[in-house]
Parts: C-alpha cells; structure tokens; sequence
C-alpha cells in the first residue's frame, strides 16, 4: 500500500473537522455513537461535493466541453484513489456501485447466475447483514443453489472449524462478512481465504463496516471480490465499490444496461464497453465519487495506525464501563473485536433505552441490525449498539454511561 | 421541540405500570378471534386473543408477547378498554386510536371516547415508536377482520 503523510493525532483538532459534532440535541451536545449505521463527514468531503455541484457540475464521460472534461478527470481521480486505498492491481477493478448492498447484488446476479448452477453450495456465516444474506437466497431460489450457513460461537467469533468442514466439492462460492456490523467480530478473512482458495473456491469479502478503520489490502487478502460503502468510510451516501479480479470482472456479464456501459449499440448485437464502465450502466452518483475521493484522502491523512490505537483504546474502556452497569449483558465478546458495543439490558428494551438515551444527546442505534438470524441465534429480538469511530472520546462514552443510568431509573 | 415536552410523557407513569405488570397477559383459551402482530423494525412480537359472544360483545381480550414498553403498555391498556364493549365499539376505538398516534386527533378539541388511551398523545412526535403503540390495536384489528398475521410493514 501505498505511502502517505499521516498528521499528528489530535482528537481536538480532529473533531473540529467534522461539522456535525458541534450539533446540538435537545440542548445537549450531540454525542455520535452510531458510526457502524454511518460515519459523519469531514469538512474536505462536503467541500468536494460543494465543489462539483457549484464549479465543475457537469456528466462525466460524454462531453467534450471544458466542465465535462473537468468532471470526467475528477471522477477518475477518485477511482485512482480507492485503487491505491485498497491496493487493487488495476484501477479498472474498481466498480462504483450504490454502496456494499448493490455490489454484493451485482456478483450475486451476474457472477452467480453465469457460473453456478442446480445444486451449487453458497457459503456464508450466521453474523452476515441481510445485504449478504438476501442476494444469494434470490440467487438459490432461481437458480437451485444451496446456501450454506457457518455457525457462530457464544462470543460471536465463526467457528472456523466447522467452516471448514462445510466446504466441500459442491461449494463454488464464499461470501464472508470482513467485520461483523451487529457484534464487532472481526474474521480472520485472509485464513478463509487461503482455505477457499485452496479448494479452488472464490471468495468475496464484505467489507462495509471493516473499512472506515483499518488498512484493507485486497491483493495482500488475495480475495476476488470486496464490497464496502463509501458513507461509512465518512463519504457520501449513495456511493459504494465493488473491487473485482481483473480476469473474473472479465468474464462476468453487464449486471445492467444502458449508457456508458456500451462500446457499440445497433438493434441487432451491442457490444461492450471494456472494464470498469461495463458495470457502470447510467449517470454515476458523480459526486459522491468525487466525495469518497476526498473521503479516502481525509482517512490516510489520519492512518489507519492512529486510527486504530485510538478505537482500540475506546473500545477497551466502554466494554469496562459498559460491563459495570449492573443488569447489562454484552452481546459479542470476540477476542478480535472491532470498536463495536452491541448490548441488551435487564427489564429495558433496547428499543426503550434507544429513546432515552437520545434524550440525553446521545444516538444509538437499536434493533435487529439488519442481522436477524443473528439476534435469533442470541435469542434476543434486539440489541442496543453503540460503534466507535476515530473522533469519538472517553468522555462521550461516559455520556452514554450515565443516559444508561438515567434510563435505568426511570424503569425502576 | 421544547425539551420539556413529549419524552417524559411518552414514559409516564401509567405506562411504566402498564410495562411492569401487563393486565391481560395471558393466553385465553378458544378464542374466537386472534391474531399475531409483529413489527419487523424493532422485534416486538405478540399475539392478541379475543373471546366474543353471539351478540358481538368482547367478554375476554388479552395478549402475550414480547416487545418494549411502549407496545407493551399499549397492549394492556387496550385490553382494559376493550372488555366488554361490542365489535363496532371497537373498530370505532382503533380508528381514534390510530388517529391519535398519528397527530391526526387531538384529545383536547376532537370528540372522542379514548378515556385513558389519550395518554399515547405525544408519541406521534416519535414517528420511531408510533408503531410500538399501534401494534397491538393492528392485531386486533386484524383478529376481529379473520386477518391472522400483522406485521406494521405491510
């Protein structure tokens, strides 16, 4: 990966960076605690975006006046940027999607339906978000796939060994959640992927809540595929990458089509576009390209060392503060562990405890996480869940400590 | 939104009563009428069980599940006010209801026979939980119209 200046980690001048955490709740000072449902965006992202709309708005890829030509450079500027973000090999493996759930859709339908067939094994794990989840029932239902389900530990961690066991000569694909957006499990992704690929299986990793906060290296990983959403690596929403092998990208068809994805067009026979426009049918969310272009600037003028001492370091103290309330249960306890706090409570709802927390100022989130079978397999219909991010401070995680507290007496 | 107004109401004593023990909360056996209620946002579950006579009048309603104290107290304090009165009475009631929790009727000017139920007022300031507090009243709704399965995304 490539080299960049980091700046010193200063929290204070950190948070003077992003706009929204001088925002003001019912009187109180906003205290941000729901990074893994989106991250806040620095002042040099809404900038870029400002920036388009007012001085280069115009589409990309079509003109050749001077805005176009602007457009069009920024736009693929951005894709440069991600490419070295995540160590692709090639700028043109880099997909802009909508987000992860769109991505993880496009090889759903266009990898899956080309190269798997009637008695296809699909393997996943039981901590996937219904976005890796939901795709490949789609994609059993039509095609007679079998999807496969990797059980979880009491903690929250894959049991790898059963994983394994699951693997057999009628798997042809693994779809694996990188960081786990309900409990903060963190998979130990490249052994899985050595693993697949040994038995010749691909893999794609999901990895939306993994990329706000640490280093990704996708040829390092050596995976085939990775999905993640630009607006939870505080860019824009709207937004998203899907990373494919170049060979594979290849031999996939269009997932859709339209403009930009074309090389010729006659009623009788198209002709496609070479990568990675052939997965990009119509006008691109330019500006949020643009936006995660500046996002992924902003994120390594940070480091991902910084990043994670200090999440680390957050993460340590709220499980002890949190584990000392009494009545509290933590859900999620993995020995490898991202800054994700997901936790029931005695006799308060999760869903109670979400409303008078906000009271106090501070934004939660609560429910099932879009992760069901997860909260089935926890027995609990919710959790409260309070994510990390790098500008988030001890003193916030005290806030959330005493709104507990308060919720907790108004329940008595 | 002043700070003073809504959440505190939405916690009330009367609903912190109703959360903690929860009047009618058992299974009623032969039911005429029951229906399940599920909201898929927030994983509160329950089943609403009616026993009604020849002349359409409520002798038995109750409830059980699982949900937060909104859905909870709201459940259980429309088995209070359901007990006893006939089919119509009660459809009349769950349209009030709804109107209420949606911001649509207003206890203080519009006539209406809510009684107690008027205290679930303030919640429609809290387009997250209105659906807590109508679950309930869609299950028995639908129990009463032979719709068996609920959910507040539909």
């Amino acid at each position: 990966m490539q080299n960049m200046k980091t700046r010193p980690f200063d929290l204070n001048a950190i948070r003077k960076d992003f706009p929204t955490l001088s925002v003001s709740v019912r009187g109180k000072p906003l205290v941000y605690l729901d990074n893994a449902a989106t991250t806040l965006k620095p002042k040099s992202v809404i900038r870029a975006l400002n920036r388009y709309y007012k001085d280069e708005c115009s589409n990309v890829h079509r003109g050749v006046h001077y805005l176009s030509e602007k457009a069009t450079a920024e736009y693929e500027r951005a894709r440069e940027k991600i490419s070295h973000f995540i160590n692709a090999r090639l700028s043109s493996e880099i997909i802009f999607t909508r987000g992860t759930t769109d991505a993880i859709n496009i090889v759903a339908q266009s990898y899956g339906r080309t190269f798997l067939k009637a008695g296809d094994e699909i393997l996943i794990s039981h901590m996937e978000h219904h976005s890796n989840i939901v795709p490949w029932q789609i994609l059993c239902e039509e095609k007679g796939c079998v999807l496969k389900v990797a059980p979880v530990n009491d903690a929250g961690e894959l049991i790898l060994d059963e994983f394994k066991k699951l693997v057999n000569p009628k798997t042809r694909f693994i779809s694996i959640v990188y960081v786990s957006n309900s409990l903060g499990t963190i998979n130990p992704i490249k052994e899985i992927i050595d693993f697949a690929h040994a038995h010749k299986i691909p893999v794609l990793v999901d990895a939306a809540q993994a990329v706000g906060h640490r280093a990704i290296d996708v040829r390092g990983l050596d995976c085939d595929f990775l999905a993640f959403s630009g607006h939870k690596l505080f860019g824009p929403t709207g937004v998203g990458v899907l990373y494919g092998k170049e060979d594979l990208l290849n031999a996939m068809p269009p997932a859709q089509g339209g403009g930009d994805m074309i090389a010729t067009v006659t009623f009788e026979k198209t002709t496609y576009n070479v990568l990675p426009y052939k997965f990009e049918a119509g006008t691109p969310p330019i500006a949020g390209v643009i936006g995660l272009g500046a996002a992924v600037d902003y994120v390594r003028s940070i480091g991902f060392e910084n990043i994670g001492t200090h999440e680390k370091e957050l993460l340590e103290y709220g499980t002890r503060a949190l584990k000392a309330i009494p009545g509290l249960r933590l859900i999620g306890t993995a020995q490898h562990k991202a800054s994700i706090l997901s936790f029931v409570l005695d006799k308060i709802h999760p869903h109670d405890l979400g409303t008078l927390v906000d009271e106090q100022g501070v934004a939660i989130r609560t429910g099932h996480h879009c992760t069901m079978p997860l909260m089935a397999r926890f027995n609990v219909p919710a959790t409260a869940r309070a994510s990390l991010a790098f500008y988030n401070t001890k003193k916030e995680i005290d806030s959330l400590v005493a709104a507990i507290y308060k919720a907790k007496k108004v329940f008595t | 939104m002043s700070e003073s107004t809504s959440k505190h109401e939405l916690y009330q004593q009367v609903i912190l009563e109703h959360n903690k023990k929860p009047r009618n909360f058992k299974k009623i056996d032969n039911p005429t009428h029951f229906a399940e209620g599920y909201n898929p946002l927030c994983g509160d579950h329950l089943m609403v069980y009616l026993s009604v006579d020849d002349k359409g009048i409520i002798q038995e309603i109750s409830f059980e599940g699982s949900g937060c104290a909104i859905s909870k107290a709201s459940a259980s304090m429309m088995t209070v006010s359901l007990k006893g009165k006939t089919l119509d009475e009660a459809r009349k009631l769950f349209e009030q209801f709804h109107k209420l929790v949606i911001g649509k009727l207003h206890p203080e000017k519009d006539a209406h026979t809510l009684g107690k139920l008027s205290i679930f007022s303030g919640i429609w300031q809290y387009p997250a939980r209105v659906k807590c507090a109508i679950l309930s009243w869609h299950a028995m709704n639908g129990a009463i119209n032979k719709v068996q399965n609920v959910s507040t995304e539909n």
